[in-house]
Formats: C-alpha cells, structure tokens, sequence
C-alpha cells in the first residue's frame, strides 16, 4: 500500500497500534488471572529473555517506522540515525578494507560490520531495516484477524443454532483451501505490497482463532456465572463483551504471540516466492531470495543470507518461546 | 458405516460450492478476466489479441446472466465455471494451453516420490525421538529437546534448503544439486537430499506434537496398573503407550496423507522436481491464474479427502466409534 509511505499515515497507525496493545495489557492486568499469570512469568528465566529480545526488536522496528522530514521527502530514524555510514558501489566482506573483486579490489570508504550487498548497502542496516516490514505484517494482520475471529467464535459459541452453523460453514470453506494455495492466490490478485500480505494473512488467519474461541466459549456459557448474568437480565450483548471476553482473552493474547511468529516467517516465505513484499521495501524473504544466487559466486558471498536468516531466526524463535512460556504462565497444570 | 460416509460426503457439496464461489469470485470479479488477459500476455498485447484470448477461454460472456437477446441466460462466465468444475474439466493453461488435467497427471508421481519417503521418515523418526523423550524423563534433556525442537521450527525452509543445497551438493560434492530423473537408480539419487531436508525442516513440530501424545497417554490409568504390576519401563512404553498413542497418531496425521500428492511448492523448485510444486510455482511466477485456481479447487478436494479418511480411522482404529 502506498498510503504507507506518507509520513503521518504511517506514524499515526503505529502510536494506534501501539495504544491498542498498551489498553489491551491494561485491561487485561485487572484480572487476577493476568496478575497470577505474571507472577509465573517473573520467575521463568527463559521466557523473560525471549520478551527482552521481542522488546530489541519491536524498537528496531518502530526506530525504521518512524518518519521524519528530510531533504528528499522523508526518511526513517534509523535511517536517520545511521547515515553516517556510506554507500559503496558493490560487494564487501565484512570487516573488509577493500572490494570484493579479485581483478580489481578498489579500497572501501569505510569498514562495514556485515558487508555490504549488490547494491553497496550496509547488510547490518538492511538487515536492521527488514525488521519493519516482518513488525507490520504481524501488527496488521493481527489487527485484522484477531478482531474477527474473536467476534464470530464468541458469537457462534453463544448464540449456537444457526450461527454457529453459518460461521463454522463459512470457516469450513476457508478452510478447506490449503493456506499456501489461499495465499498465493489472493497476493496474486491483489498484487504485492504489505497491505494486501495482510489482508491475505487476515483471510486465512482467523479460521483458526474462530475455532478456538469458539471452543472455549461453548465450554464457559456451561459455567454459573452466565447463567447468573443472564439471570439479573443484561442482555447478551453485555454478557459477550462484559463476561464471556475477559474468560476467553488469556487465549487470544498466548495465541497473538504464536501467531505472530508465523506470519513472520509467513513474510518471509511469501517475499521468498516473489509475491510478498514489493520491490525497494527492505525484508528478510527478498534478501534471502536475493542471496541464492551469491551462494555459487566466486569468491562466495555469505554474509546477506546469514545476516538475513539470522534476524529471521532469533526473532521467530524468541515469539515462540515467549508464546509458550505465556501458556505455562497461565495455564500451569499443563506443563510444557 | 457406508451411509455415515455417505451423509459426510454430502455435507461436502456446500463447501466444495463455497469454494468454487470463493476462487469465482477472487479470479473473475476482485481481477477481471480483461486485467487477467493483460497480465498474461504482458504490456504490449494489443486489443485485438487480448480479445481473441478471451474469446477463446469463453471469458468473453456477461459475468452472471446473459442479457443479450437470442441468448439463453444462462450463457454466462458464472454458471460456465461453476458447470466446468462441477465436471472436473479443469480447463487449460493460461500461458501454454495445454490441458491442465496432462499437467497435473504428470505432475503426481515425481511429487509423491518426493513426499511419501519424506512422511514415513518423518513419522518414523519424530516417534521414535519422542519415545525416547518420554522413556528417559529427565528435566535437563527435556528442557534441551524442547529448546531444540522450538529452534528447528523456527528457521524457514528456504534457509534449510539453501543452506543444505550449498554444504552437501556444492561444498561437499556429494549429491546432485539439482535436477531429475525417473530411471531405476539415478532416481534415489536426487531425492536423497530433498527428503532429508523435508525431514528435518518438519521434525521439530512433529517430535514436539509426539511426545505431548506419549505424554498424555502416560498420565492414563492403565499405565499405572501396568506399572503396579511390575511391567518394566521400556515394557510401558513399547506394549502400552505407543500402542495406544499410535491410534491418536495416526488419526491425527492421516488428515495431511492426501497433501502428498500436492508435492512441496519450495524443495520441488529449489531441486528441479517437475512434481506438482514446481507446477504451482512457475504458475506463481508467470502468472498462470488457470493453474492456480484449479490447484485450488483441487487442493480442498484433497483437504475434504483427509477428513473422510480421518473419520474412517477413527472408527477402525477405536472400535468403541461407531459411526452411525
């Protein structure tokens, strides 16, 4: 999308994105749940790393997603903040002093901690930069299909009858399509960029929330305290929004960290194949794709598909060991 | 059992219905058939040839009902589609024109090859891992494996492939980089690789989601019995828990069996297997929306396939089931 690029669209989605998560936190620390839940999560070394490298990451990326006005436009704070170092015309290894070019290897302009790529880029900033692209689709996304799944698992659960029926028909189909397949189809219609990448996430993303929800609340309209709230009269709107969602809203949080982790790897996968992100977005799927052909280069270049895979790595492993130590955390009879 | 099956396959019609709506409406309304003419036959098609190329795939018709009088009314692209895939005519390549049902038939069994040694490997060696887990039970390693298994799900396939293809075929010359062959034994030899990295891209999530079944079934009354009756460890383990587990098991994969046939979209390409996956990945890349929606279609057939076979399993692996 390019309403992305101007800058107050795009530092304005991010403050309201960042709001949302902030109120949801909020919201949720009333509970005595949560607060227990925390407790667990203080004492849990592994999962207190994970949330330190996710938190490195969410300011690499809101650094990259934070426009500010310059001579050409505008341009990011980390870009910003690491123009100082320059661009060189070709290849370098990393910590290199000259070119990587055996016939005529000119000296660099400066040294760069992980190379550079085909274009010159510093591959640490490129790499540092992708982080953006792998944040927006996991916040974007996430704000479409968790609303959504939400809402019609609660409804289906509550309501039952032909509700249930009409939303579990309509996640059936969805469903019966392979998720790849749906995918690739969407992105191929809608055409690249992040906005479609997560309304085509959105789409296949939320049948699974759906499902889950509405599991859980068919399990807790069994519970008194519906009964109860339906016995002093509220109406069955209040019971959804007041009772049943603060009982199913652990779940959603513990599988928002999961799934976050595969729709960045989604991205990555999706740019891989050419319908992700588009051409001048820096991200992890189009270096990776970019670096297959520097494998069976002479002398080799390595260090844009590690740097790359890396980043991608660290983070997807960090979300998921987050997500699960979040479920240990409420969840504690269950173990690993 | 039979009329069970039966009732089942008809609470399909809906949903293969809902699907071919869903690919109607993605392919010939979100993207008109014009936009669709334009983007396979490139920028310099002229209106002429974009024409004659909807005329061709009859996407020339009004979208739902034909107004043009001395035309039924039912001459139109909607009920055309739906008529076509309701009688498995899968049309006709966008790019090559070729009949999709050669492409996908010959597409089968280079995928299959690819896919079925890597399920039974990865099923073989993901239970056997995660026995092993449960048999020694001991905190440090548990805490290891399961670190590791979050590790190995947490790198994408590209990075396996990529990585695999440079240090086994290019730096160690020991297999085929690329390419293949259906003869006697040149062809082992180029899936080798394929498989294993299948296996290993897969074997995290599939030991982790093991042993949680072996462990379930651990906690259940009877292995206490046994236990109390002195029946050793390993003895548990063999007799009961795998046993009892291997029923959840195998209705809980049963579910993927008819995806195998679908190949793998990024080894296939990355080997040169021209299985199924390549065939939807140089659909991708052309682009051929022929290809991709009947793969589609195809694919939820498959998906509906592994519930009727998941719901057969139960019954035949849980005599208490009778589906009725």
């Amino acid at each position: 999308m390019k309403s992305l690029d101007q800058i107050w669209v795009q530092n304005l989605s991010l403050l309201t994105g960042y709001s949302l998560l902030a109120g949801l936190i909020f919201w949720g620390a009333r509970s005595e749940r949560w607060r227990s839940a925390w407790r667990r999560l203080k004492g849990d070394t592994v999962g207190l790393i994970s949330f330190a490298v996710i938190l490195v990451y969410l300011l690499i990326g809101t650094l990259e997603s934070i426009a500010v006005p310059s001579a050409s436009g505008s341009r990011s704070l980390l870009q910003q903040l690491t123009r100082s170092i320059p661009q060189e015309t070709s290849y370098a290894a990393p910590l290199a002093s000259t070119a990587l070019s055996l016939s005529d290897p000119k000296p660099l302009k400066s040294r760069h901690l992980l190379g550079t790529d085909a274009l010159g880029r510093d591959t640490f900033v490129q790499t540092l930069r992708a982080t953006r692209s792998a944040l927006w689709i996991g916040g974007l996304t996430s704000l479409i299909y968790i609303p959504l799944g939400v809402l019609l698992g609660m409804m289906a659960g509550y309501y039952k009858g032909w509700v249930d029926d009409l939303v579990q028909y309509v996640y059936s189909t969805v469903a019966a399509v392979p998720e790849i397949l749906m995918l690739v189809s969407i992105l191929m219609v809608l055409g690249k960029g992040l906005g479609s990448m997560s309304i085509a996430l959105g789409i296949t993303g939320w049948v699974g929330m759906a499902r889950l929800i509405r599991g859980e609340t068919l399990r807790q309209v069994e519970r008194p305290y519906i009964a109860a709230a339906k016995a002093m009269g509220q109406s069955n709107w209040k019971i959804i929004t007041r009772h049943l969602l603060p009982n199913v809203m652990h779940l959603v949080l513990i599988k928002f960290v999961l799934g976050f982790s595969g729709l960045v790897l989604a991205e990555a996968v999706l740019s891989y194949l050419g319908v992700g992100a588009p051409v001048g977005t820096a991200s992890w799927g189009t270096m990776i794709d970019a670096s297959r052909s520097e494998l069976s280069r002479e002398p080799l270049v390595w260090w844009n598909l590690t740097a790359a895979s890396s980043a991608l790595f660290v983070m997807v492993l960090a979300l998921n060991l987050f997500g699960d130590s979040l479920r240990r955390a409420f969840d504690p009879k269950q173990g690993a | 059992m039979f009329a069970y099956l039966l009732r089942r396959l008809f609470f399909f019609i809906p949903i293969v219905f809902g699907v071919m709506l869903l690919t109607f409406v993605l392919f010939f309304v979100v993207q008109s058939p014009d936009a669709t003419a334009r983007r396979v036959l490139g920028q310099k098609a002229t209106p002429k040839s974009v024409e004659n190329w909807l005329h061709n795939r009859g996407y020339d018709k009004p979208l739902l009902i034909n107004h043009t009088p001395g035309k039924p009314w039912h001459d139109s692209l909607f009920i055309h589609q739906m008529g076509r895939l309701a009688t498995f005519d899968l049309g006709t390549s966008d790019v090559s024109g070729r009949p999709l049902r050669e492409v996908f038939a010959q597409g089968v069994l280079p995928s299959l090859l690819l896919t079925l040694p890597a399920f039974l490997l990865s099923i073989a060696l993901g239970v056997g891992l995660a026995l092993y887990l449960v048999f020694i039970r001991n905190a440090v390693v548990d805490l290891a494996a399961s670190l590791f298994c979050v590790a190995l799900m947490s790198v994408p396939v590209m990075v396996y492939v990529i990585f695999g293809q440079f240090v086994v075929a290019q730096v160690l010359n020991y297999f085929p980089a690329f390419g293949f062959e259906l003869s006697g034994w040149s062809t082992p030899k180029f899936l080798l690789l394929p498989v294993v990295l299948m296996v290993v891209s897969g074997l995290g999530a599939d030991v982790r989601l093991f042993r949680a079944l072996f462990l379930e079934e651990m906690g259940q009354d009877y292995i206490r019995t046994a236990r109390a009756k002195g029946v050793s460890t390993v003895q548990v383990l063999m007799r009961h828990v795998l046993k009892n587990g291997l029923i959840n098991l195998i209705t809980l994969v049963v579910a993927s069996l008819p995806f195998l046939i679908m190949g793998s979209l990024l080894l296939e390409n990355f080997f040169g297997i021209p299985g199924l996956g390549n065939v939807l990945f140089t659909a991708i890349q052309a682009p051929d929306f022929a290809v991709v929606q009947a793969s589609v279609f195809l694919g939820s057939l498959l998906y509906l396939g592994g519930l009727l076979l998941t719901d057969v399993c139960y019954a035949w692996a849980d005599p208490r089931i009778r589906l009725q």
